[in-house]
């Protein structure tokens, strides 16, 4: 029994323990963190280079709260506004019934649009990545422009309101008391109108690249 | 009822107990507790798919939150806890040595209910992370980690104290838990936060996700299996052989599958298929040990009928091959297409998580109850309704949401509205909820008769020889098939 070296603490606790966990980290965690830094991380200062129109837009259907809360619609205040949503995407566990990843299977494209890929998550507002793993409501990788301002808000406070067979809670606690939206409400909605932006724009600069008279047969 | 062999417990030179007693006994009630919280937690979530959720309109019982609350306190409130408990029964039994200090037990044991408290109230309040199964509050980690530290050293010490070499498998297995659920979760809760953005934090939190189950309570649970399995039988494991390949196999494949967590992903291909390959290789490696478990109980099979912890270790192991088997065909890149993002995977986090580590766990209780207590059985019967309500409602559970799964991925793959998905989905959620309420109900039986047992004014056979079982057929000789006991 003596010389049973695999059943000693040390080998236990430094091949078992230490090696096996650290060869299944750089194989699995390592190689992948390594080849997606080629691509740069955006900041938050990176990302209100591009502010969608959307925003202008939020500013404008709710002007008296933007103004309140945020000011006038620029770099600071989305910068302010989507990291704010960012949050309370997260504290709400949204992220929990919500994905962010758009597969390339499944018809996923035909429901959502762009099968989603790395490049779109090198960015501060996706650490910690969104992804998801569950899906009690539809992804969100694209949900820019999909609703309007006005609808966003509605569903937000009472969701069977606007989709009667919705499971998806209420938040009444993103508006203020005479029920229209504070802070935190403006801020959601920002957040969620920005997901996916930028592929819109990209959308819309690559039909604005295409010959005229060739871009019916794509609108 | 196995209570008749209770041994008496084995005395340290310096006289002194070597098992601890209360703190068995505060792990168990500390688990059990907030075991009623998660599982309170995840029937009030559930009456949300109802559309009728219990509390609307509330800030701080948001329904998302409820969601993290029931996860979190299942995981680091059910499950340590009750493993905690097990381990300062098991380590110092094993080892024939105490744990290091009891000063830092005890600390150990305030600042681990401090911690999920803190978790409790930080969620509540809007402090989630945003990491899958990490969503203990940023400021907490720090804590949580120091604790993961002190409890590995409080556990170190017998190990590495004993004087029974080699280490009985079971050692095995703890030994190597406490090391990786350090590094698990220094890795999940800072890399994904602070360094790794996007792709490489998925990648990461797939590990983690996965090595919160695979290398903290799989290990910990084979471990407990290990040890009492046999004491129980009263024989030795079948085969020292199989235990080995179960071991090593399961060290080195299980850490390998995270990404298998996020398919079909932007994660390279190659990585992805190298994490569906390891956990297809895993459900061999499972297959060993389940046919050394039952090659062990061959021949004592009719134990199952009065043994209720028994019942519960092997139906336990009977639903981690069924899990393992699931496993091994749901993560293939085919089905994945259908079942990813729908209920059929919360189906099978239910069926590992209480089916299998829930239910072994439940059985340790059971097993030591007694012993720790020095009471005799309030009632037999109670706790063979707590097994059939909690087994039943947990099958029912299992099959009723893996069907749900399907018919929520098919009818996405159709490009149904969404609603349509909702709507065919309800049926399924209200026997979820059915479910849930006959766990709950099996648990409040239990929990009644720990209660009673623990008031009864009958001593635990104080007149039965003192056996001194337990120290004695631990290691060496469980090691060794050919002798016979
Ligand atoms: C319990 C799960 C659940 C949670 C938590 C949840 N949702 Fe939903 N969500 C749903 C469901 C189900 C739907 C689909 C039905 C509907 O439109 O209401 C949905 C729909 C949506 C939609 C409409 C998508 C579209 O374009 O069709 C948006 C936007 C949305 N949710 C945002 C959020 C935000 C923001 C949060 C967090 C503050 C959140 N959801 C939390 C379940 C949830
Ligand atoms: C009363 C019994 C229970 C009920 C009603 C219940 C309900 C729920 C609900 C509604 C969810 C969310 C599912 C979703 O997002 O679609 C969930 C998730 C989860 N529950 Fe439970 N639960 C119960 C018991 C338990 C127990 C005892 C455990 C662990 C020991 C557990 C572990 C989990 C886990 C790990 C998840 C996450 C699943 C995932 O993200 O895939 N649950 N539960």
């Amino acid at each position: 029994m003596a010389k049973s070296p695999i059943e000693r603490f040390s080998t236990v606790f430094l091949v078992a323990g230490l090696s096996f966990f650290l060869f299944s980290f750089v194989s699995s965690g390592l190689v992948p963190w390594l080849m997606m830094n080629k691509i740069p991380t955006q900041s938050l200062d990176d990302l209100a280079k591009h502010i969608p129109k959307s925003f202008y837009k939020l500013a404008a259907d709710y002007p008296q709260e933007f103004k309140l809360y945020y000011g006038e619609p620029n770099a600071a205040s989305f910068k302010e506004a989507i990291s704010l949503g960012r949050d309370n995407y997260i504290a709400e566990a949204c992220w929990h019934c919500h994905s962010q990843q758009i597969r390339p299977i499944s018809n996923e494209p035909q429901r959502w649009g762009k099968v989603s890929t790395a490049d779109e998550y090198q960015n501060v507002l996706q650490m910690p990545q969104m992804m998801g793993t569950r899906r009690v409501g539809p992804d969100l990788f694209r949900e820019s422009e999909r609703r309007s301002n006005d609808w966003q808000m509605a569903h937000l406070f009472k969701p069977t309101n606007v989709v009667p067979s919705s499971v998806m809670p209420e938040f009444p606690w993103f508006f203020s008391a005479d029920k229209h939206p504070n802070k935190r409400g403006l801020a959601v909605v920002a957040y969620l109108q920005w997901l996916g932006s930028w592929a819109k724009d990209s959308t819309d600069e690559m039909i604005q690249s295409i010959p005229k008279d060739n871009r019916a047969s794509i609108q | 009822m196995s209570i008749v062999n209770v041994g008496a417990l084995p005395k340290t030179s310096e006289g002194s107990s070597l098992v601890d007693k209360w703190m068995v006994k505060a792990h168990f009630i500390a688990g059990i507790s907030f075991f009623f919280l998660a599982l309170l937690a995840g029937l009030v979530f559930s009456t949300q798919f109802l559309r009728n959720y219990l509390f609307p309109g509330i800030e701080v019982l948001s329904p998302g939150r409820i969601r993290m609350i029931h996860t979190n306190m299942a995981a680091y409130g059910f499950l340590a806890n009750l493993f905690f408990g097990g381990l300062y029964w098991a380590v110092p039994r094993l080892t024939g040595e105490r744990v290091w200090k009891r000063s830092v037990s005890i600390f150990l044991f305030w600042a681990w209910q401090t911690i999920l408290v803190a978790t409790f109230v930080g969620q509540m309040f809007g402090y989630a992370q945003g990491v899958e199964w990490a969503e203990t509050p940023i400021f907490i980690d720090p804590v949580v980690v120091i604790g993961v530290l002190l409890m590995t050293v409080n556990f170190y010490v017998p190990i590495l104290r004993t004087k029974e070499k080699p280490l009985y498998v079971s050692l095995w297995y703890f030994t190597a838990a406490f090391v990786w659920t350090g590094l698990v979760y220094i890795m999940g809760n800072y890399l994904p936060q602070f360094f790794a953005p996007g792709v490489a934090g998925a990648a990461i939190g797939g590990l983690f996700i996965h090595d919160l189950v695979g290398l903290f309570v799989t290990p910990l649970g084979w471990g407990m299996m290990y040890y009492f399995v046999p004491l129980i039988l009263k024989k030795p494991i079948y085969s020292h052989a199989l235990s080995l390949v179960g071991f090593w196999g399961l060290a080195f494949f299980y850490p390998l599958q995270g990404v298998h967590h996020f398919l079909w992903s932007p994660i390279p291909m190659f990585v992805q298929y190298g994490a569906v390959t390891s956990t297809i290789a895993v459900e061999i490696v499972v297959t060993t040990v389940i046919v050394n478990f039952f090659m062990t109980l061959k021949g004592n099979g009719s134990i199952l009928k009065t043994n209720i912890p028994m019942r519960w270790f092997y139906t336990g192991m009977i639903l981690y091959f069924t899990t393992c088997l699931q496993c091994a065909f749901q993560v293939t890149l085919t089905l994945q297409q259908i079942i990813h993002f729908t209920d059929w995977v919360v189906a099978h986090a239910h069926l590992v998580m209480l089916g299998v580590f829930g239910f072994w766990l439940l059985g340790v209780v059971t097993h030591l109850w007694p012993k720790v207590t020095g009471r005799e059985w309030f009632s037999l019967r109670l706790n063979a309704w707590h097994y059939w309500l909690t087994a039943i409602g947990t099958v029912i559970m299992f099959g009723d949401l893996t069907i749900a799964g399907l018919v929520q991925g098919f009818s996405w793959r159709s490009l149904q509205i969404w609603e349509q998905s909702l709507t065919a989905s309800m049926p399924f959620w209200m026997v979820r909820t059915f479910a849930g309420t006959m766990i709950v109900l099996g648990q409040m039986l239990w929990v009644y008769n720990l209660y009673r047992t623990a008031k009864n004014p009958k001593r635990l056979g104080s007149e039965v020889p003192m056996l001194n079982l337990e120290h004695e057929l631990a290691p060496a000789s469980m090691t060794n098939p050919t002798i016979a006991l």
